[in-house]
């Protein structure tokens, strides 16, 4: 038998399939259709963790999500998982679990003196010790991670893969109980796109953990598998088991978690581990039930104190006895469910205690039938076993629930079952930002408006306890939500069911004690958080008052447990206390995710080598068999240098960089952005969005222009030429092509929708291919049809010719200061025409150069890139680009080229720097000083925003933005460096460094 | 994640979508006739209203087009679509406290 | 002079012809990188009797004006972009095939407002097909391609596939689709399909 306390039939176990596991390295038999939490009982383990702050021994309390205290690291790195529910694991074969929250060893916790210190701890406790000195923050939160036992990430990577996709509906129903079942028929009937998500593996809810119940007249469990058949023969509806609806986001699309192979000892190497569905639903129905909240009593944290319905759960579902003896210890009607399921599976029922004064009800008939011993008004007021529990004292309560009258009886006892009445799973209709109500009759928040449309909520979620209500409303909150997606209803009427609700009930948030709260005794509201009643008091006669105040002064309902247990009770508490009535206190928000979900699901497979997109050029693997080096910009990967005989970085560039201006070179050019410009107004559009004049550039020619925002701030610089009547095509540097097509479309569109212009991105119809250097010229003649002279093609002109055969358009510009021709071809031919060029560029001594040496090049040029000599803060007059600024015309930021500060002397001003001694290169970003100073912090002036050796210069050059730079030209400035050396720098008269006349464009 | 009706599309995932702020803020004419001050409040200064808002919306990976939206930005409803250029439609602003 | 067997696809790299097959398969999804597109796009209005028609007339097909949709006729497509947008698609290995078709249309749109641009040069065009090609779409594109929402063939939509922008393409019920995606994605793209596919088994075919 699997487990000594393990019935030897009965429940949703199969008996005869025992699986081994271990626990704290001990190894266990459990059954098939076991949880971790089930296995642990039936092998009659309680006490399975620490609590949080106090370190006291805690047991398994609940048989589902709501769990506090069972939360395990399961598995071995790298597949350890922490903060599992062990009521949520479903056992395999060979499971591996840990109590997290012990050090060093569940029986022997050193933290467990924190239990002894307890009156140093009270809410609030590590705000108050641990803030000041701030500097020492880090030091307590490593010690409070440590002892607050939150479970180890695994130090390996993770070797398990998962899915994410995306998913569309009609209507989701969240659960899979009665309630839910019946919505996913109703509207699966009537033809509507329907998703049901049980987190369970089983469907049937509720019903799993009871017995007896009976739907259209056949046993509930045959009722189940009829309904789960008929949704399987239905083709749009889509059953999700093991999956959890954990977030409810705008515009009904929700967050799921699917666990595909956890619960497969060897899962197929082509499934995910777990799935994420992003789900767009036109229509939800919250079936996700109800929550039994326990009663707050003097140490209700000891382990074998349980909920009710948990404890029917482990008989009834389970097929064990969570104990021998067991007091039930209720306030309303369904606590007696576990007193007569626990008597059917033999446990000794020693009394069950009820706080109502007269006890009544079905269930409460029938246990007084049985002739349990029954003793109305009274409570427990205290537990007794550090471990385990060994015996309760009950007494009778005073009139108004406040105090003990007579003297306690002890009892003994191993298990306690509480029941403190319902709360609906509303998280989701919360998190959708849908508003509660409170229900006096039943002690509860309900759902009360939704705030999104197309939501409903059905059975227990909704307040409907009663077994046939739950069907009922199910099956109209189905077919109306199939209707609202005009699927007619099918006429099949709801199924029946006998309609028993857990009233009455005495509602009594705080159980007293033997002693006055907070002495000797502690009174749980949340035992995740290890907050207790005594602590919500504190923070009340601290000031705080409103419940999130409260909340997270105290710590209740946060973290992983969102509330799902304590909430109402800690409202209950503080309504009591303040005087107020519980509405009016008012819930916490609830956030997503209703239970954690592992960081690998939101990865999915955004990861490794499709993290990102890596942009390829036609040209890229060309680049690859040369053994070039890439750099990445955005998206695109771009050659940056191409090393030879082990050449390093520097060596390379230098020969690049001297090849280009000593004959030729040939640069990968195409991720250039290239906007196709078109229509009979192009010409006055470009002239509104560049800062100088394009009414008259011929067709044929090429303008350099700069793009600004409208606060007057560079954003973009290019070339653009004038390819016919109509027609431009427009260069954008490779980072800001999608940021200046859509900047131009918003004004196209917007602002000036009467211009007759069409753009259409080309960036990738064409390979790019920059020849620069003295001997481009002849290079290209030598595999062109076009006229090359400089008569025909002058600086800063285009052609259309054949390169290499192919349609090309050659335009003459240069980024280089060298004569250079820019090469565009048909993206296809790109590497065809590379290949062709550099094998006939041989004998010129082509070297293809990488954008490292680009960037060298253009320094010694002074030629700007944007993004590195701006910011977004910087303006043409403070590039000293002056001369590229109309002044006849308006266009997009020129006002605010001349607000008032603009005029300020001391903007930052592009300079070039050239350090005292030319070995020296400056690092890029290095801070600019006047005076160095022993220390920080001095006055900074500025920074280094490009600089390289040139070894056309044959020394370091740098440009840099300084404050009131153009007027410091021949001033000397400090660079303190990280490392303590200091750099000492003029200010140079120009950041052109090399040929300043331009003859070598000419 | 929103589900936006663009006017051409049909309704499409917000993730097709860029926001563009605040609608309804009309390049000015002629900027050099306005003060400093004037030209700040068109380029930096945009209202935060809780409740109802008119926006900017582009379907940036769909047809490319710019359009209007009327949103709540406390519930997020999208109450209205319209064209660019049109003036806002006529709706109740919810009131928040 | 270049020979057009010279061009190259955007996955010139990885061989797949390599490892192809031509068989057929029981694999859940069929995955191809079509022939070299020709692509020609088109702006221009639709609401112009003069502009419809020149473009009828040029291309034999009529402008499809609902969203969301193509005209389809002997090797060509006509794919509604937007409501002033198209791409006239057509798959010819020929290389200088686009600029004539190009050519045509900008002849045809004369005198009128309306743009022309080549654009099959800078796509690469996936083809996705099997029982669980939607299931893999899904996974990064967040359109309902369902029967019920996604019209079934001829219908495309523009949208996002994982972190690429593709245009897709609906061209049978089986179902099957085609991808168009600009070619410097299409080697990313091509990975994360094949890796989405791989629970439900993926054969790289023969287009
Ligand atoms: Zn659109």
């Amino acid at each position: 038998m699997a487990g000594r306390m393990r019935l030897p039939q009965g429940g949703f176990v199969a008996h005869d399939e025992l699986l081994t596991f271990t626990f704290n390295g001990k190894t266990y038999k459990g059954l098939a259709g076991d949880t971790l939490a089930s296995a642990l009982l039936a092998n009659g383990i309680h006490m399975v963790g620490r609590s949080f702050k106090y370190h006291r021994p805690r047991g398994i309390v609940s048989a589902g999500g709501e769990e506090p205290n069972a939360l395990m690291q399961v598995g071995d790195d790298p597949r350890s998982e922490p903060n599992l529910k062990a009521t949520q694991v479903e056992l395999v074969d060979g499971l591996k679990a840990k109590s997290q929250n012990a050090w060093p060893s569940l029986e022997f916790d050193v933290g467990a003196l924190n239990g002894l210190a307890s009156r140093f701890l009270p809410a609030g406790f590590y705000y108050k010790t641990f803030m000041w000195p701030a500097s020492a923050w880090m030091t307590y939160e490593h010690f409070i991670r440590r002892a607050a036992g939150l479970g180890v990430s695994p130090r390996q990577r993770d070797p398990d893969r998962y899915d994410k996709t995306f998913a569309h509906c009609d209507v989701l129903v969240v659960g899979g109980g009665p309630a839910g079942l019946a919505a996913a028929l109703s509207a699966g009937r009537a033809g509507a796109r329907v998703i049901l998500a049980e987190q369970d593996h089983l469907l049937g809810g509720a019903l799993l953990n009871t017995q007896g119940e009976v739907i259209d007249g056949q046993p509930a469990r045959d009722w189940i598998a009829a309904a789960e058949a008929e949704l399987a023969a239905l083709p749009e509806v889509r059953v999700l088991k093991r999956t959890i609806c954990y977030a409810a986001f705008d515009h009904n699309f929700f967050g799921l978690v699917e666990s595909v192979t956890d619960h497969l000892p060897r899962p197929p190497e082509n499934l995910p581990r777990k799935r994420l569905w992003k789900l767009r639903t036109k229509q939800v129905v919250y079936c996700a039930g109800a929550i039994e909240r326990p009663l707050v009593f003097a140490d209700n944290d000891r382990p074998g104190v349980m909920t009710a319905s948990a404890v029917q759960s482990y008989v009834n579902r389970y097929a064990l006895r969570p104990g021998r003896r067991a007091v039930v210890f209720t306030n309303n009607d369904s606590g007696y469910g576990a007193a007569l399921d626990m008597k059917a599976a033999g446990i000794e029922v020693a009394a069950v205690v009820d706080a109502r004064q007269v006890p009544a009800g079905p269930l409460t008939e029938r246990a007084t039938a049985l002739g349990l011993r029954i003793l109305g008004g009274f409570a427990i007021v205290a537990v007794e076993g550090a471990r385990r529990v060994k015996r309760v004292r009950v007494a009778e309560l005073s009139l108004d629930g406040k105090t003990v009258t007579g003297v306690p009886e002890a009892i003994d006892c191993d298990l306690v079952a509480s029941s403190g009445g319902w709360n609906p799973t509303v998280h989701l209709f919360c998190q959708a930002k849908g508003k509660l109500r409170w229900d006096d009759e039943h002690a509860c928040f309900l759902p009360d408006a939704a705030m999104q449309t197309g939501q409903q909520s059905a059975g227990a979620a909704n307040g409907r306890f009663g077994l046939g209500s739950c069907l009922r409303e199910g099956t109209e909150a189905g077919a109306a939500a199939a209707a609202a997606c005009g699927f007619a209803p099918s006429d099949t009427a709801a199924s029946q069911a006998e309609d028993r609700d857990f009233l009455p009930g005495r509602w009594i948030w705080l159980v007293p004690g033997e002693h006055p709260l907070g002495h000797k005794a502690k009174h749980f509201v949340d035992q995740q958080n290890d907050v207790t009643a005594a602590d919500l008091k504190l923070a009340l006669r601290e000031g705080y008052r409103s419940i999130e105040h409260v909340k997270r002064y105290t710590t209740t309902g946060m973290a992983t447990d969102q509330g799902k247990m304590g909430n109402v009770n800690a409202i209950g508490i503080v309504a009591d206390e303040v005087g107020g009535h519980l509405p009016e206190v008012g819930v916490t928000t609830f956030r997503p995710p209703y239970t954690p979900v592992t960081f690998g699901v939101f990865a999915g497979r955004d990861v490794d080598n499709l993290l990102d997109p890596v942009r390829r050029t036609p040209m890229h693997a060309w680049h690859e068999r040369n053994g070039a080096l890439f750099e990445d910009v955005g998206q695109w990967r771009r050659a940056w240098y191409y090393p030879q005989h082990g050449e390093d970085m520097h060596a390379a560039v230098n020969r690049e960089v001297k090849a280009v201006r000593d004959s030729l070179g040939i640069l990968d050019a195409t991720t250039l952005g290239k906007i196709d410009i078109q229509g009979p107004d192009a010409a006055e559009f470009l002239n509104r969005v560049y800062t100088n004049a394009w009414l008259k550039l011929g067709i044929g020619r090429c303008r350099y222009g700069l793009m600004l925002k409208e606060d007057g701030m560079v954003m973009d610089d290019g070339v653009t030429t004038r390819l016919g009547e109509k027609h431009y095509l427009m260069t954008t540097t490779t980072g800001n092509a999608a940021a200046v097509l859509g900047h131009l479309e918003d004004y196209l569109q917007t602002e000036w929708p009467d211009l007759q212009v069409y753009l259409t991105s080309v960036t990738e119809q064409f390979a790019t291919m920059t020849l620069s250097g003295p001997s481009a010229r002849r290079l290209l003649a030598d595999v062109s049809d076009a006229d090359l002279s400089p008569e025909a093609l002058p600086h800063m002109a285009y052609t259309a010719a054949k390169v290499a055969g192919v349609p090309a358009r050659i335009f003459r510009i240069s980024f280089t200061g060298e004569l250079s021709y820019e090469i565009n071809v048909p993206a296809s031919f790109g590497m065809a025409v590379w290949q062709t060029l550099t094998t006939a560029g041989e004998r010129y001594g082509i070297t293809p150069y990488g954008t490292e040496a680009m960037h060298v090049l253009r320094a010694e040029k002074g030629y700007i890139i944007v993004g590195q000599e701006t910011d977004g803060s910087v303006t043409p007059h403070d590039l000293g680009m002056d001369w590229a600024v109309s002044k006849t015309k308006d266009f997009v930021g020129r006002r605010s080229l001349s607000r008032e500060d603009m005029a300020r002397p001391d903007r930052k001003q592009l300079v070039g720097l050239l350090t005292k001694d030319p070995k020296e290169v400056l690092p890029e970003g290095a801070q600019l000083v006047e005076k160095v100073l022993p220390q920080p912090p001095m006055p900074m002036l500025g920074h280094v925003t490009s600089s390289y050796h040139s070894p056309n210069c044959g020394r370091s050059i740098a440009m840099a933005l300084v404050k009131g730079g153009l007027a410091r030209k021949g001033e000397t400035l400090f660079a303190p460096l990280g490392d303590g050396r200091t750099i000492a720098c003029v200010v140079a008269d120009t950041c052109v460094f090399f040929d300043p006349e331009g003859e070598r464009l000419k | 994640m929103l589900l936006i009706a663009c006017p051409h599309c049909g309704p499409r995932a917000e993730s097709e979508f860029h926001c563009g702020g605040e609608a309804h803020i009309e390049r000015p004419k002629d900027p050099a006739s306005l003060s400093d001050a004037e030209w700040a409040e068109f380029v930096f200064l945009r209202d935060n209203i809780k409740g109802l808002v008119f926006e900017r919306w582009n379907h940036a990976h769909g047809c490319r087009r710019w359009f209007n939206a009327a949103r709540d930005s406390v519930t997020y409803e999208i109450l209205a679509i319209y064209p660019m250029g049109s003036p806002p439609p006529a709706l109740d602003p919810r009131r928040y406290v | 002079m270049i020979e057009t067997y010279l061009r190259q696809s955007a996955l010139d790299h990885l061989g797949l012809a390599g490892h192809s097959t031509a068989a057929p398969t029981e694999a859940g999804v069929q995955l191809s990188e079509k022939p070299l597109p020709v692509a020609v796009n088109l702006r221009g209005d639709s609401g112009d009797a003069a502009f419809v028609e020149a473009v009828r007339e040029a291309l034999g097909l009529a402008l499809p004006t609902l969203p969301n949709t193509a005209t389809t006729g002997e090797g060509l497509a006509l794919l509604w972009l937007g409501p002033d947008e198209w791409l006239a698609m057509q798959h010819d290995a020929a290389a200088f095939a686009e600029a004539q078709l190009a050519t045509k249309l900008r002849k045809a749109l004369d005198g009128l407002h309306a743009a022309v641009t080549e654009m099959g040069e800078s796509l690469c065009c996936l083809s996705l097909a099997g029982a669980q090609a939607r299931a893999v779409l899904a996974k990064g594109c967040p359109l309902d391609l369902h029967p019920r929402a996604f019209g079934g063939s001829g219908h495309c939509a523009q949208s996002l596939l994982a972190k690429a922008a593709v245009t897709l393409l609906q061209v049978s019920d089986a179902p099957a689709f085609e991808l168009y995606v600009r070619r410097s994605f299409a080697d990313y793209l091509w990975r994360w399909l094949e890796d989405a596919a791989r629970e439900y088994g993926v054969a790289v075919v023969r287009p």
